[in-house]
């Protein structure tokens, strides 16, 4: 098995620094939407200069670089424990280079680790032994502030009106996107997941963030609920940063899960705009990284 | 755009309304969760006793605060091995979580300017109006651009909070932001959730 300690490490680089350019077009085009001169429109200007400004100088988009949270799809045979060590090696490189923020705060000592290393959860990585010959590494950094405003749903909800169905969904999801107002920093990407437990609810909602924006929900119901929900959550106008407009969501992905009959879940995963996600593949002795 | 030297008059500050863009330049700190529960439980309420080196640190951050300006960021920081401290990433943090002791340390410090992100609550504006003072909300995740205003660390305090929860003691020059919530009870926020509220009871009655 391959040292790809290096790789992961330019993976993490590329997720901090260089936005993804869906993301990045979203945001372009979303500038275009505000009325000239508005608060809103030059929130949006100085968020791309920004963009620009990490990927020219290789530093973080955003300086909270939050968890690092690495899903990795692996073919037989690899293992997991030595992968675990490589990116750890990995993450701990990139906090000293300054790619990331030390983040890893001992909740019961209150320490800061320093270099991003805490017990097994902290970077979070997800292992799924898949088919095929190609090694998936899947990076997203969430920071707290959007991590902050995310919210769980159990319906029905009496206060909102939302019953057991799409309707009532929209609704919860609706009212997530009010709470959060600009506080996730706006305009944020929602991940939704519908059902599961409580657990793999949430987890199913930030597996959704790793969806490209322009792609479409391969199941037509859920795709028609993620056209109404950006079309609805964009009408609550708050705007980019909170400060009012057109632009409050660049994108919807949900995802639905089995439920218990006496459980029906929804969990909304907020991500801000610097959503920055990558993915690296490991194909024979090629790394693709996108 | 207006420019502002730290620290600032009452006059400047009472001139300021929501919309106005402002470019900060003088001497400022950064502190967010550890520094306001610090601050608060410390030299506000004291209900812990002051030990270590609080006093010392105390001292150094009043004539700074004394018409100045508090920055709510955790920084990315390079040379931390060699003490010769550099910005690398220094967007603003989440104001909102300060809520509960914003207005007693702006009253404590005659602080005049809370710069965050997201904005604050009714506590925090009854402050702006009595020290009085404003909100300046910086651009969320715009940390490569607003750590290039950052020309020096001149200090920094409390690093056993952390490095994004240390307070850092930093001069900037033409540092952005926007007033979203002034001297005279104005909110952008407020606004903003008024409005948006007003179109959620309409989208969840369709």
């Amino acid at each position: 098995m391959p040292d790809l300690t290096q790789a992961f490490l330019e993976l993490i680089r590329l997720t901090s620094t260089d936005l993804s350019p869906d993301v990045e077009s979203s945001l372009r085009r979303a500038r275009e939407q505000e009325a000239s001169g508005s608060a809103a429109q030059s929130a949006l200007d100085t968020i791309l200069e920004n963009v620009a400004l990490a990927r020219q100088n290789s530093t973080p988009i955003c300086q909270d670089t939050g968890t690092p949270i690495f899903y990795v799809q692996h073919p037989p045979g690899w293992s997991t424990s030595k992968l675990t060590e490589q990116i750890r090696a990995a993450v701990a490189e990139a906090t000293k280079r300054t790619y990331l923020r030390p983040n890893a705060v001992d909740t019961v000592t209150g320490k800061n680790s320093g270099n991003n290393l805490g017990d097994p959860a902290f970077p979070t990585i997800h292992f799924e032994e898949t088919e095929g010959e190609d090694l998936l590494v899947d990076l997203i950094l969430k920071g707290g502030g959007c991590e902050n405003v995310g919210a769980q749903y159990s319906l029905p909800n009496g206060r909102l009106g939302a019953g057991r169905d799409f309707e009532g969904v929209r609704k919860v999801v609706l009212d997530a996107v009010f709470n959060a107002q600009g506080k996730g920093c706006a305009p944020g990407v929602l991940g939704v997941a519908i059902g599961g437990d409580r657990g793999s609810s949430y987890y199913a909602s930030k597996e959704a963030l790793f969806r490209k924006l322009d792609d479409e929900n391969t199941d037509s119901e859920l795709s028609k609920l993620e056209h109404r929900l950006m079309e609805d959550a964009n009408k609550l106008q708050i705007g980019p940063m909170g400060f009012g407009g057109e632009t409050t969501v660049l994108g919807v992905k949900a995802k639905s899960l089995h439920r218990l009959p006496a459980s029906y879940f929804v969990s909304v995963s907020y991500m801000c705009w610097a959503h920055r996600r990558r993915r690296m593949t490991i194909h024979g002795d090629e790394t693709i990284y996108e | 755009m207006q420019k502002i030297t730290l620290p600032i008059t009452d006059d400047v500050i009472r001139e300021l309304r929501v919309g106005d863009s402002v470019s900060l330049t003088g001497v400022m700190i950064t502190g967010r969760d550890a520094v306001h529960k610090w601050m608060i439980d410390t030299f506000v309420q004291k209900s812990r006793k002051p030990e270590g080196d609080d006093e010392m640190v105390y001292e150094a951050l009043v004539p700074i605060l004394d018409g100045g300006a508090i920055y709510h960021c955790g920084p990315v920081v390079a040379g931390l091995d060699t003490g010769d401290y550099s910005f690398v990433a220094a967007g603003p943090t989440t104001s909102i979580r300060e809520e509960p002791y914003q207005g007693d340390v702006m009253r404590h410090f005659n602080l005049k300017a809370v710069i965050g992100k997201g904005g604050m609550g009714p506590k925090t504006l009854e402050a702006c109006n009595e020290v009085p003072g404003v909100y300046l909300h910086a651009i969320g995740g715009a940390a490569s651009l607003i750590a290039q205003s950052v020309q020096q660390v001149r200090a920094v305090h409390k690093l056993d909070f952390g490095v994004p929860e240390a307070i850092w003691v930093i001069e900037v020059k033409d540092f952005p932001a926007v007033v979203t919530m002034d001297s005279h009870s104005s909110s952008v926020h407020v606004e903003v959730e008024t409005h948006s509220k007003a179109q959620l009871d309409k989208l969840l009655a369709s």
